[in-house]
């Protein structure tokens, strides 16, 4: 199964090169370059991994984070930052994200991310499914 | 770089980080783009090996990217060029104009974070100003910053040099209406020391929607 993919990074040509790459590795790639436009695109599709870049216009990473984590909590989100710095990678992996990867990227280490994302993800989709069934026996059972 | 002031060196200090800061952002966003293109040509020949015919006008596309790219990367070097050779002469006579051309480029994207637009508007002779001109950057640059949080409607900064009679003058325009005056108020408590070092003033004008740098033309005193 391929995995499926959203990008979030004001730099449009990192935009489109990244994701015509991706592509070629057999994913299903999403882009956008605004932060907004992408909380609107997680309320109707579901994605195994979120690149999300740390510093854009419109809304910082981090905040865009925390709305998506807000109301999709099992989204597997990594963070592309052109901020060499380690504090802010070690912010973010305290917030909850996957993972930190720095600009340049490394397409295969980042392919391996997601890979891993959407392991994560569907043990977390599993389990919230196997707490809605139990729930839903005991309501019954009452 | 002695000021003879504290305060004027810590903000000398944090300028240069964060203006530094700022730029390695945006080489390490070149880099990346070029480093995809790279990968992409890595790719191609691995399909091209299997037997996948090479797709001559994608390749011509791929090298107009990375021009492109370079290109970009010329224009952060040389403002940071500029900027890093900002404090060589601590006092000199130097032209309005150009430093606020070249405090447009080092704020480009601290504006685009904010989704603010900034327009450098230049008048056809130099105005020229003898002053430190590392700390007159780091004083337009905090005067510009505190305008872009009161940005009006359209959400762009027009800064404008004009020749004055005892100097220069810069105006950053198109603040939100009745907002100059607490933005001049901001900066200068931002600014500290550096206003009476530089022997500039700084003040809303009579329209409420300029903030005013006015510089003297002869040396700050030292």
């Amino acid at each position: 199964m391929t995995e499926k993919v959203l990008i979030v990074d004001d730099d449009k040509a990192l935009l489109n090169i990244m994701s015509e790459r991706m592509r070629n590795r057999g994913m299903e790639v999403t882009t956008t370059a605004s932060p907004v436009e992408a909380l609107q695109i997680v309320e109707t599709e579901a994605f195994d991994a979120i690149i999300l870049d740390l510093m854009m216009p419109e809304m910082g990473g981090i905040e865009a984070f925390q709305r998506i984590k807000e109301r999709n909590p099992e989204l597997q989100i990594i963070f592309l930052t052109g901020h060499p710095s380690v504090s802010t990678g070690v912010d973010a992996m305290k917030l909850g994200a996957v993972d930190f990867i720095p600009k340049p990227v490394d397409l295969n280490e980042l392919t391996e991310k997601i890979k891993q994302a959407k392991v994560s993800r569907a043990i977390l989709v599993e389990k919230q499914e196997q707490a809605r069934l139990k729930k839903a026996l005991i309501d019954k059972s009452r | 770089m002695a000021t003879g002031s504290n305060e004027a060196e810590l903000s000398g200090i944090q300028f240069f980080g964060k203006m530094s800061a700022s730029i390695s952002h945006e080489i390490k966003n070149v880099l990346a783009v070029i480093n995809e293109n790279a990968g992409l040509l890595e790719d191609i020949c691995f399909m091209a090996d299997r037997g996948k015919p090479i797709d001559t006008p994608r390749l011509k596309k791929i090298a107009g990217d990375v021009k492109d790219q370079v290109r970009r990367a010329d224009r952060i070097v040389t403002a940071m060029s500029r900027f890093a050779h900002s404090p060589d002469e601590l006092c000199t006579t130097t032209d309005l104009c150009e430093l606020t051309a070249l405090l447009g480029l080092l704020a480009m994207r601290f504006a685009a974070i904010r989704g603010v637009a900034i327009q450098t508007l230049a008048p056809s002779a130099p105005v020229l100003v003898t002053t430190f001109p590392f700390w007159l950057l780091n004083m337009l640059w905090i005067c510009l910053d505190c305008a872009m949080t009161a940005a009006g409607p359209g959400k762009t900064i027009e800064m404008v040099a004009e020749k004055t009679t005892e100097g220069g003058l810069l105006r950053f325009r198109k603040l939100e209406p009745a907002n100059a005056a607490s933005v001049a108020c901001i900066a200068l408590d931002r600014l500290s020391a550096l206003p009476r070092m530089l022997n500039a003033t700084i003040a809303a004008d009579s329209t409420k929607t300029e903030l005013v740098v006015w510089l003297p033309h002869g040396p700050p005193a030292e």
